[in-house]
């Protein structure tokens, strides 16, 4: 694995290397409208230059107007990661020439950011870990390029404007980043973030979710800062993990054999594995903001504030810690369903139902989560849309097995069944004839029917072949299709072949 | 404060995308100075109780809600395009990528 090579070669070198890495994230906002115009924010099945007006299209003369939506959606995600609100902030101008930006300024936040000084704190294969987040800001994405060549062989670029607008929030890290796994847990704990507040789809493949990364690296136990590379162009989780791991060891591999690094952007190469040069960056950051002039300055009241955080759901973090200390579920059990929202929301449902079922009746948290993490994820995973799965129903059918009116594996066919189609278990259970026989009178009359069909079985019973007991209790189980009690038909066939002996 | 350097003037012609003359950058060398001049004198006020301001209209806080509404069309957007193809903007390549 490229990641294991790239930790082996950093601790073999003549010199011990540490990395130093700080995390740039642009997320999607999940809004109806655009960050400064009412142009559609979806873009599903959009043709280009769908989803434009004079304001995203950069015309002369138009005046922005800021999405309310969007900066509750910042302010939200402030809040998430525990960092200092502005109680007074405004926008910038940040100047430079590219065709995906119409009016040659983005408008962006400079040094009045909505959010500062927060916190995230994970988990890695080390132990846990927590990265300072510098800053969170709101802006406005750029326009998509797409370069081509005219029939003449002419380059050329096709510019879209639907993307021009959207609303982005900015999330910029500390340089307390260390390995590219702590830098690849950062980038999923923050998209859980996300995701769980409504901030954000955040799905890496298609743009909504993008990942920087500024790497360096220093001999391990010194301070400095080394020359740094902006690694771009990673569209998964996993291609974060390797594409720094890629940079750390070639930073290492040119630094020992005497070279020299130069400041520049490098681009991640999923396909063959290697990061390559886009540009260096002598004078890209002249950008020369300046406070947009044509947007007034906001002040966040203390009781928007307010009403923003009391509408804030329980956190990833928090809620890890109440699945394992509240409800006694292993951490990694926690893990998995807090790590999947559709998973825990399903949780959440089926330990709400079961709380108002009687204390006999009622599933234990442990049982529920078995099946969530278990049938309900495998189920899941192979279906585009995720299943019907309700909560209710899920309790109601771990309930029934637990009173013993149906075996565990035909409640595995049901739950399937109600994934698939959303029907209640209770009419699939029935509709299945699935009841389980728990009727020692009706049980007798198949054990009996299975003793007489199978003399030799019963004889190697006697003569002590527990192999012989399990399968005959197979055979009940068979001839009643699976209904019977399995627990009882044991204890029944033991019994009768003690009264036969 | 620093007067600007012919240097200066040539590198902020340079992020504006202006190509100018000789002739030209000794005008705007000495046009910036004297602007830099007058905001010398400006400098000699006393504004330490002064909160620094952006906005002089005294509005603040002008948000309208998440609601979508139609956009234009196509063919209206790129109605003054000068050069388009299918419903695309075309524009000269500007390199910056590997490609």
């Amino acid at each position: 694995m490229a990641e294991a090579a790239a930790q082996a070669r950093v601790a073999r070198g003549a010199v011990a290397w540490e990395a130093v890495i700080g995390i740039e994230v642009h997320a999607q906002l999940r809004t109806a409208s655009k960050m400064f115009c009412a142009c559609s924010a979806d873009l599903r099945d959009a043709g280009p230059n769908t989803h434009t007006c004079p304001v995203c299209l950069g015309m002369p003369g138009v005046l922005p107007v800021i999405n309310r939506r969007a900066v509750e959606l910042v302010l939200s995600t402030g809040m998430a990661i525990d960092a200092e609100i502005a109680s007074v902030t405004r926008w910038d101008r940040k100047n430079y020439f590219y065709p995906d930006l119409p009016k040659g300024y983005q408008i962006s936040q400079f040094d009045l950011p909505l959010a500062a000084h927060g916190q995230l704190a994970l988990d890695t294969s080390e132990g846990p870990f927590t990265v300072r987040i510098r800053r969170a800001h709101l802006e406005e994405d750029t326009a998509r390029l797409q370069h081509t060549a005219d029939a003449t062989g002419r380059r050329i670029s096709l510019v879209d404007f639907n993307r021009s607008g959207l609303p982005l929030l900015e999330i910029v890290t500390e340089p307390d980043i260390r390995t590219a796994e702590q830098a690849r847990r950062y980038a999923e704990e923050l998209r859980l973030l996300l995701r769980t507040i409504g901030a954000s789809d955040a799905e890496m493949e298609n743009g909504q979710m993008r990942v920087e990364a500024n790497v360096s690296i220093r001999p391990a136990g010194t301070h400095g800062f080394g020359v740094r590379s902006e690694v771009k162009n990673m569209n998964s989780f996993r291609a974060v993990e390797r594409a720094i791991a890629h940079e750390i060891e070639r930073q290492a591999a040119v630094l020992e054999a005497g070279g020299t690094l130069v400041q520049e952007t490098r681009g991640w190469d999923d396909v063959r594995n290697e990061t390559y040069t886009m540009r260096s960056k002598e004078d890209s950051d002249d950008y020369r903001y300046f406070p947009e002039p044509d947007l007034p300055p906001l002040r966040t009241d203390p009781a928007w504030l307010d009403a923003i955080r009391a509408s804030m759901p329980e956190l990833p973090a928090k809620r890890r810690t109440r699945y394992v200390s509240i409800l006694g579920l292993t951490p990694y059990d926690a893990g998995v369903i807090v790590a999947d929202p559709a998973a825990s929301a399903l949780f959440e449902d089926a330990l709400a139902s079961a709380a108002g079922l009687p204390a006999d009746r009622r599933p234990v948290p442990k049982a529920l989560a078995n099946w969530v993490t278990g049938e309900y994820l495998r189920l899941a995973k192979q279906r585009d849309d995720g299943g019907h799965a309700s909560g209710a129903e899920l309790t109601r059918l771990v309930s029934m097995v637990g009173e013993g009116r149906i075996s565990g594996t035909n409640a595995k066919e049901v739950f399937g069944r109600h994934v698939g189609s959303g029907e209640p278990v209770e009419a699939i259970v029935s509709s299945m004839g699935l009841t389980q026989i728990s009727d020692s009178v009706a049980l007798s009359a198949a054990i009996d029917g299975v003793l007489a069909a199978n003399p030799a079985a019963v004889a190697d019973c006697r003569a002590g072949k527990d192999q012989a007991v399990r399968f005959l209790v197979g055979q009940v189980m068979k001839a009643t299709r699976g209904q019977a009690n399995a627990t009882m038909v044991q204890r029944l066939v033991r019994e009768r072949l003690e009264e036969r002996a | 404060m620093a007067a600007l350097s012919r240097t200066d003037v040539e590198h902020v012609a340079f992020l504006a995308r202006l190509g100018l003359t000789d002739e030209e950058l000794s005008l705007l060398e000495g046009q910036l100075n004297h602007i830099l001049d007058q905001y010398r004198v400006l400098s000699e006020l006393d504004t330490e109780s002064i909160p620094p301001t952006a906005q002089v209209i005294g509005v603040e806080n002008i948000l309208r809600d998440d609601v979508a509404e139609t956009s234009l069309t196509p063919d209206e957007a790129l109605a003054g395009a000068p050069e388009r193809q299918d419903d695309y903007f075309v524009v000269p390549v500007v390199v910056e990528g590997a490609d």
